[in-house]
């Protein structure tokens, strides 16, 4: 990627809550390189202690989907409704299931 | 279980006294119910073990959607199909989460593939019986998937992040595999003398292969400890196996069928039903490799992965181009 304004680029910040968890999106910062992110990610998202992990990736390295393809991407989902357990009627004799 | 047999590197547990610093606290970590996460120390016993029992666990995801897969174009109805059809496409997605999970650990996935497919690991032994009605649809779901949810519930608090992650998705989806194959067998015991017949002996077929999934008794499962103490197995076969019977055996009497096990019996005393243990020389023996369809699911396996070739490779190329011609373009 050429970079003619100089312009230091923009990272996605994602943080381990907890021991356990997954990393969860919290925001974004701009920094030099990722060491840079990690640093000024502490101290932008983790001065409370909400953190014990914290992961970047610049944002041009995301790829995302659009939400003009939500239709052809989710609706599908719909009439498959066989895929909850709940579709099922589990008389309660038999114990859960 | 979807792992059993996982041999452990270890030469059995040590006491906190006999660690190294780093070890102990990697162990007081677990004790204390902390996870583990990819870029932590661990000992390289722990995480072989875990490759070899993420590994497994993910092999039979993708092995297992053969003996269902099997049925899929027969279904009875055009609503069975599609519930059947989503159930094997729920195991595809089980086998990337957890191959995912093992690759975390510093393998790739091609690696674990090619360890599958050469027969070098393996995967559980229930999925080399055949399939032969569709009344074994009905008892893969409710008694094999059953199988598998009694062990990867406590596996969602397994001391391996990415595993536990893995597990918890999974879970969420199980319930309606269970109950689909239960479904299955209401359906069946409730239809025509013929139905229930073949019902009847799905459950008889399904039984034995069923128990052993857990693997083998605790007395002869050598590598249990470790797997314990470091939270990588949470409760022992013996244990697992005894829950599993404790829950089926009501289910099988609601259904009218007969769980084929002539000592059957409820013990008032342990509050537990006494059972006869499956037979294990057939286990080791399909562990071996001579399960009715062993050379069968590794061939397809193979199969798959070789006509598959063309559209991996594929794939690459057009992604290649299409990197050139962005770069091209910049």
């Amino acid at each position: 990627m050429t970079n003619t304004t100089h312009e230091w680029p923009l990272y996605e910040i994602f943080i381990r809550g907890q021991h356990g968890l997954s990393h969860r999106h919290v925001g974004s910062l701009h920094a030099p390189d990722a060491e840079m992110a990690i640093k000024n990610a502490r101290d932008v998202y983790t001065r409370r202690n909400e953190g014990v992990s914290i992961w970047v990736v610049q944002a041009a390295d995301i790829a995302a989907s659009s939400p003009e393809e939500k239709g052809s991407l989710y609706e599908p989902a719909n009439d498959k409704v066989y895929r909850h357990p709940t579709f099922f009627d589990i008389p309660d004799e038999v114990g859960a299931m | 279980m979807y792992a059993q047999m996982i041999k452990s590197t270890g030469e059995g547990v040590k006491s906190l006294e006999e660690m190294d610093p780093q070890e102990r606290a990697f162990q007081e970590r677990i004790n204390a119910g902390g996870k583990i996460e990819p870029k932590d120390w661990m000992p390289d016993g722990y995480r072989k073990n875990l490759i070899r029992q993420i590994g497994q666990h993910a092999h039979s995801e993708i092995v297992g959607q053969l003996p269902e897969g099997n049925w899929i174009t027969r279904a009875p109805t055009l609503e069975r199909k599609a519930i059947l059809l989503a159930k094997v496409q729920d195991e595809a997605g089980h086998g990337l989460y957890l191959y995912c999970a093992a690759e975390t650990l510093g393998v790739t996935r091609d690696q674990l593939t090619r360890d599958l497919l050469s027969g070098k690991m393996k995967y559980s032994s229930i999925f080399n019986y055949p399939t032969l009605t569709w009344a074994d649809m009905g008892a893969v779901g409710w008694l094999v998937d059953g199988a598998a949810i009694m062990n990867q519930v406590p596996l969602q608090r397994t001391s391996y992040g990415p595993y536990a992650r893995a597990m918890v998705r999974i879970c969420k989806e199980e319930s309606f595999h269970q109950r689909q194959g239960y479904d299955i067998m209401m359906k069946m015991a409730n239809g025509t003398a013929a139905q229930k017949k073949m019902a009847q002996d799905a459950l008889n077929r399904f039984w034995g292969p069923a128990l052993m999934m857990f693997g083998p008794s605790d007395e002869n499962s050598v590598h249990s400890a470790q797997s314990m103490a470091w939270k990588i197995k949470m409760n022992s076969n013996d244990e697992l196996r005894q829950k599993f019977v404790d829950e089926c055996v009501p289910q099988a009497e609601y259904l009218g069928l007969t769980v084929p096990d002539p000592d059957l019996k409820w013990n008032e005393e342990r509050g537990h039903y006494d059972f006869t243990q499956p037979d294990w020389d057939e286990f080791f023996d399909v562990l071996k490799g001579n399960g009715p369809c062993n050379t069968e699911r590794l061939e397809a396996r193979n199969k798959a992965w070789d006509d598959g070739a063309w559209v991996r490779d594929g794939l690459m190329a057009h992604a290649a181009k299409k990197r050139a011609a962005k770069l091209a373009a910049e």
